[in-house]
């Protein structure tokens, strides 16, 4: 059986007002029906830009290379009618902001018919019991009342349902949601988050989940892959990450985080420096800069792929000094 | 002895939403319901809960953005919101105020320059020159060059927008620094730099914090003392090490156990949701809906805040009727 989706050595390069820009450099992975993977890192590091060269939704003067394989189907090759038809039916996506990606101006039962009507090819009432399935299934509460209502009746949770309730209408094969939580507070979060899990794993979906939050992660996803400067610099099953932090980014992120029972006043590790702009990105390592770590050599190339131990990849020349320093 | 830096008193909060049908009275939000507590000179009051909580409500009523419906906030022993306009404005420089949003809190057709030292302008009708010398001050105390004074805030990045309206709020020497969610916009690594910061310059300048957050590490991080507030009202409120490991009130208690742990594949509990409707002026305890030890008494009887350790400054209080034994559950519980 081909995997679900397998990204090969894809590079995006976006027109900038400085030049072009790599945005994306060298991303591979591959993840199967049912498998959770999580995509971490800073603004400016690449996640979103994956998730859109996924969908196909980069801005036209992007340029794509390396291969996009959807369920064996080359994404990258697709027009965009093609696209469209995937879009919403095969491959739903929760957005960040759950009050930008509703309209306002529709009612809750229109939006989530919207996909039904189009890909599905229902009819308006066939369509609206499927949306009040639909609701009902991502647990909304009086979901019978809420067909009519519009979004800014609703608070932010309840709306990041009814997103979710769109993504889904078609059974897609995976899910995308980028950030589906910042804007949240921690226990309707925790909702979300579970309602997200619950509903991959009951369906039987691939999620890929974005974010920049590593307590997010470490509860959500099977696998994750740490991007930086439009790289994967790190990818291995969440546990292994955790317990390695083998590349310094990693290792990084995770001492930044303030974390409960700290002592008042602590000083939290910084990372010096700031994520680079894309079109400043270096021919070396993009990390060298704010690395303590960093030697002359990590400047020269980008660094390789390496095994750090079971399907544990991390792309860094100097892995055992890392390794050999507190983490 | 002095009183304390600030006082806040009694303080109510209710919003008219406009009416739904013509004969039909408002609605009205009840955002604060009576929320008292002091704040010394020099120390870091952390303000959590969900939204709608009142957090925000409570920060705009202690800058004197909005007036109370009741109850008073005193800085310095001056009743502001008593206060006539002339001279709310002039104690105004004790108290300055940083938003969550680097991006929209910084005019963008204006240079540092001019937003920095604009308090010193509206609030001392201070010189060209004295300006730009205060303002290369603050800029340099939060870590940023005079070079940046000349510059437009899309020139740089969200941590140094925050640096710059930190230096903002600085101008003016303040006591008291109103901070509301300042580190959620941003990312975790300059996240950390922009909190070292302002403990930093906490213990420089003798700064008083009232700092607003959903973010229960960020305030256990900087908090001398952490009030919850539920619905308006304070639910329980301690110091940091007391509240966030032997939480009295199960609100405390949701809230810890929806936060995100570091340990991959650690099973939790699921936390109840809200209520649909915001709660009414029942009788009973507003948490009652989610709330998993509730008996009788709860639907019966409103629990007031009370002292569960021995009074001072940093007491340990909830306001729930099974304080103590929530209090006395396993830590994760």
């Amino acid at each position: 059986m081909s995997a679900l989706l397998d990204v090969t050595d894809l590079r995006v390069t976006l027109r900038t007002a400085r030049g072009p820009a790599d945005a994306l450099r060298d991303v591979s992975f591959s993840m199967q029906r049912g498998d959770t993977v999580g995509l971490i890192g800073e603004s400016g590091c690449g996640k979103s830009i994956t998730a859109l060269a996924l969908m196909g939704l980069l801005p036209e003067a992007a340029r794509v290379s390396g291969s996009i394989r959807f369920d064996g189907q080359e994404l990258t090759a697709l027009d965009e009618d093609a696209l469209c038809r995937l879009r919403g039916s095969r491959i739903g996506m929760v957005f960040q902001e759950p009050m930008t990606a509703l309209n306002p101006l529709h009612t809750i039962g229109r939006q989530i018919a919207e996909p039904l009507r189009l890909h599905r090819g229902l009819g308006a009432a066939a369509a609206r019991a499927e949306a009040l399935r639909l609701l009902q299934r991502v647990q909304l509460p009086q979901a019978g009342k809420r067909l009519d209502a519009y979004p800014h009746q609703m608070s932010g949770g309840q709306r990041q349902r009814v997103v979710i309730a769109i993504a889904l209408a078609c059974g897609p094969d995976l899910l995308i949601a980028d950030e589906p939580t910042p804007a949240l507070d921690v226990t309707i979060q925790r909702e979300v988050l579970e309602l997200i899990g619950e509903l991959v794993a009951e369906e039987g979906m691939g999620l890929l989940l974005i974010s920049h939050d590593l307590g997010v992660m470490a509860e959500s996803v099977q696998r994750m892959l740490v991007m930086y400067g439009g790289m994967v610099v790190e990818s291995g099953p969440t546990a292994e990450v955790f317990g390695r932090l083998a590349h310094p980014y990693t290792r990084g992120l995770f001492a930044a985080r303030p974390q409960l029972g700290m002592p008042r006043g602590t000083r939290l590790a910084t990372i010096p420096g700031r994520v680079p702009e894309l079109a400043d990105l270096p021919a070396g390592c993009p990390f060298a800069e704010r690395c303590g770590h960093a030697v002359d050599d990590c400047r020269r190339a980008l660094p390789a792929a390496l095994p750090v131990g079971a399907q544990h990849l991390a792309r860094c020349i100097r892995l055992e000094a890392v390794a050999a320093s507190p983490a | 002895m002095n009183p304390p830096l600030l006082q806040v008193e009694g303080l109510v909060k209710h919003y008219r939403l406009p009416r739904e049908r013509l004969l039909a009275s408002p609605p009205t939000v009840r955002a604060l319901e009576g929320v008292s507590f002091e704040l010394g000179a020099g120390r870091s009051l952390g303000v959590v809960g969900e939204s709608g909580s009142g957090k925000s409500t409570l920060a705009r009523l202690v800058m004197a953005l909005e007036p109370p419906t009741a109850g008073s906030v005193r800085l310095d022993g001056l009743a502001l919101h008593a206060l006539p306009p002339a001279a709310l404005r002039a104690a105004r420089d004790r108290m300055q105020m940083v938003f969550q949003d680097p991006y929209g809190s910084l005019d963008p057709r204006r240079t540092v320059l001019h937003t920095v030292s604009e308090p010193l302008r509206v609030l001392h009708g201070a010189g060209p020159a004295e300006q730009r010398e205060r303002a290369a001050e603050v800029l340099q105390a939060v870590g940023l060059g005079a070079e940046a004074l000349a510059k437009y805030p899309h020139e740089f990045s969200g941590g140094q927008r925050q640096r710059i309206a930190i230096a903002r709020a600085l101008i003016t020497r303040p006591k008291l620094i109103v901070a509301d969610e300042p580190v959620s916009a941003l990312d975790v690594s300059v996240q950390a730099q922009v909190l070292n910061l302002m403990q930093d310059l906490q213990q420089r300048f003798g700064l008083a914090f009232l700092f607003v957050s959903h973010d229960l590490a960020v305030v256990d991080l900087v908090s001398d003392e952490v009030i919850v507030l539920y619905q308006g009202r304070i639910v329980e409120r301690g110091a940091p090490d007391t509240l966030f490991r032997q939480a009295a009130h199960p609100y405390t208690r949701a809230l810890l156990r929806a936060v995100p742990r570091l340990q991959p594949g650690a099973p939790r509990g699921r936390v109840p949701a809200p209520p649909i409707e915001a709660a009414t002026a029942g009788e009973g305890c507003a948490f009652l809906p989610r709330c998993r030890l509730a008996h009788e008494r709860c639907a019966r009887e409103r629990p007031l805040l009370r002292l569960l350790t021995a009074p001072g400054r940093t007491a340990h209080a909830a306001a729930c009727h099974a304080a103590e034994e929530v209090a006395a559950m396993p830590q994760n519980a």
